[in-house]
């Protein structure tokens, strides 16, 4: 059944709250700031509660069911984290007060910092972005202060593998530089004689995925970095997939310059459902300067008996403050009890567990779907959503059927360089049941493409809302909640 | 997939047909099947612009993703089909005819030399 919205259930004078009479005195608005007219719900308190609850048990959540959803990394969030979270220390705690009374608060950021920069071998670490995309932004006017401090001007191309996520071509382009393509080989791997041709004294610098949207581990990421470190380029580490490689592989350790960590991916943060996200950015020791203002630090050391006091240190050439206060705080409080509870042991744990997943997933599914670059896969893998001999049936269709059996739809048409892309991603969070209970429903759907295709085009069947027009909602966008003719919003 | 004889195609799915020295560009069916429904058209340039084979036309965006168009040849641009922002699915409903993107007084007759007759390019996009 569909749930009317909150402006059809309402009632001409109903309220759900009385107000007690105003004991301020009445002042008459200047007559341009006053609507004539609002049009607000008038509902009870409980209908407000029952619409609401209504809505929300029609959602589909990873405390519902399986999330496969490639590249997001949608893994269990334990409730330890928002127990912690909770804890009245940090909520009572405000982002101006004086630090010498936050010193819990910065002591958890300060300890976050050391944390991830152990986990991925860098020198410094700031957790002011907001999430990936804006870590991403913060690299490139790192990677462009740095060219700009050395008089390197010409330096205005960036180049992007075509397996790169969709957001880093974005980043670049929003920053002014030209984003140049770069191709794939036939393994998955960056074409590196394409890269050498591309590597000149106009190169800024290289974004790099790895693991890349194929959830393949690029085979010449030395390679691949030393040819652009020789052009004078740097190398921005897309960290979206560490999850593959927590406690294997370093990303500083073979020299890419900066990265940018997805704590709601990789570290168990909400993500989904507004989260928010949390984008964390970790540089080598030649870029710790450029960081955004402020980091934590250490202002004067402890022995003992003391403890050290923890304060705001101010990189000496930043590129400036880039969020309100100190980023996502409540999101640092969950990574930090996330990678205390799990340990080195744990999280490597992690990465090996989320890899023999998706492997599993693989071996299970390539017969009947196509598997167009056939290696072993790190904790994603990308299929193809068609077959040759079942005209008219798309990855939408598949993606649409497997809500049916109550799944949440791979990522699909992502990566462009794979048609009709499935992109799957487990992670470490699900058991071996849950696996092979999707492999039978993928299973199923292959069989029902040549069964009863018209049974996947009408997909889904089982959901509160069946297959929305894709067409219409992009092309007639409506912005605004709009009832009728008197509606303010639109009107005034 | 429709590929008319008269027409020259590009590798990156743009068909060209010149006539009297003027040249009409657009997408393929191919191209227009790819992508699947087109929701959105921006030009990159303006009547006037002079400018170079590879040069960036067009962005069409779809449901399923955003195509950069580019120009398989030289020129002078003459006339834009402006049509096309209000009713981009002119693309899926005819690419050939109503579905033209751009007019250009040709530069260089020879440029066309570089591009693949109808036969070549039912070749190319077999694989894809």
């Amino acid at each position: 059944m569909t749930e009317p919205t909150i402006y059809d259930i309402s009632v001409t004078g109903r309220t759900g709250v009385t107000f007690p009479e105003s004991d301020v005195p009445e002042y008459a608005l200047p007559q341009g700031f006053v609507r004539q007219k609002l049009q607000l719900p008038e509902v009870s308190e409980l209908e407000v509660v029952r619409h609401f609850t209504r809505l929300s048990q029609k959602n589909y959540a990873i405390d519902l069911g399986f999330y496969p959803l490639g590249s997001c990394t949608m893994k269990y969030n334990p409730k330890i984290n928002e127990s912690v979270s909770r804890l009245s220390g940090f909520t009572a705690t405000h982002p101006l007060q004086p630090a010498n009374t936050t010193q819990g608060n910065l002591y958890l950021m300060y300890t976050l910092q050391e944390m991830l920069k152990e986990i991925a071998g860098f020198d410094a670490v700031t957790l002011q972005p907001a999430a990936g995309a804006q870590g991403e932004l913060v690299g490139t006017l790192i990677i462009h202060k740095y060219h700009t401090d050395r008089g390197d001007h010409q330096r205005t191309r960036m180049l992007i593998p075509d397996s790169a996520h969709g957001t880093n071509p974005a980043s670049s382009a929003m920053l002014g530089y030209d984003v140049v393509p770069l191709p794939s080989d036939e393994r998955g791997n960056v074409d590196l004689e394409a890269l050498k041709r591309l590597c000149d004294d106009r190169l800024a610098g290289l974004m790099f995925t790895n693991p890349n949207t194929l959830g393949l581990f690029d085979e010449n990421v030395c390679e691949v970095v030393k040819i652009v470190h020789e052009a004078g380029g740097l190398v921005y580490g897309d960290g979206a997939n560490m999850n593959a490689l927590l406690g294997v592989f370093r990303p500083g350790d073979v020299g890419i310059d900066i990265l940018h960590f997805n704590l709601h991916k990789t570290f168990s943060t909400p993500h989904g459902g507004g989260g928010p996200g949390s984008g964390p950015v970790a540089v080598q020791a030649h870029l710790v300067d450029y960081l955004p203002d402020p980091i934590v630090g250490i202002l004067e050391e402890g022995d003992d008996e003391t403890a050290p006091l923890y304060g705001f240190v101010h990189p000496e050439k930043s590129i400036g403050r880039i969020k309100a206060f100190y980023g996502h705080f409540g999101m640092h409080i969950r990574a930090f009890t996330y990678i205390a509870m799990l340990g080195q042991e744990g999280l490597r744990d992690i990465a090996e567990k989320a890899v023999l997943n998706a492997n599993y997933l693989q071996e299970k599914l390539k017969g009947s779907y196509t598997l167009p670059y056939d290696r072993i896969c790190m904790h994603e893998f990308v299929l193809e959503g068609f077959w040759k001999d079942v005209p008219d049936i798309h990855a939408l269709d598949i993606a649409k059927r497997l809500m049916d059996y109550n799944f949440h739809p791979p990522t699909n048409y992502f990566p462009l360089i794979v048609k009709e892309a499935l992109m799957i991603e487990p992670t470490e969070t699900e058991t071996l049941e849950t696996l092979d209970a999707f492999v039978e429903a993928m299973l199923k759907i292959a069989g029902e493409a040549r069964t009863d295709p018209q049974l996947l085009r009408d997909a889904p069947h089982n959901t509160p809302v069946r297959r929305a027009d894709e067409l219409k909602a992009a092309k007639d966008l409506v912005f605004c909640c709009y009832i009728g003719d008197d509606w303010p919003g639109i009107q005034e | 997939m429709l590929i008319p004889e008269e027409l020259k195609y590009q590798k990156t799915d743009e068909w060209v047909k010149i006539v009297d020295g003027i040249a009409t560009i657009g997408i393929t069916d191919f191209a227009q099947d790819s992508l699947s429904d087109v929701v959105f058209v921006e030009f990159d340039i303006d009547v006037d612009d002079e400018v170079s084979a590879g040069d960036s036309m067009a962005t069409i965006e779809s449901v399923k993703a955003a195509a950069e168009v580019v120009f398989p040849v030289s020129g002078k641009v003459i006339e834009i089909n402006q049509t096309l922002i209000d009713t981009p699915e002119l693309l899926n409903e005819s690419p050939y005819e109503e579905g033209w993107l751009v007019r250009v007084q040709a530069a260089d007759g020879t440029e066309l030399e570089n591009l693949m007759d109808a036969a070549a390019y039912a070749i190319d996009i077999q694989d894809r």
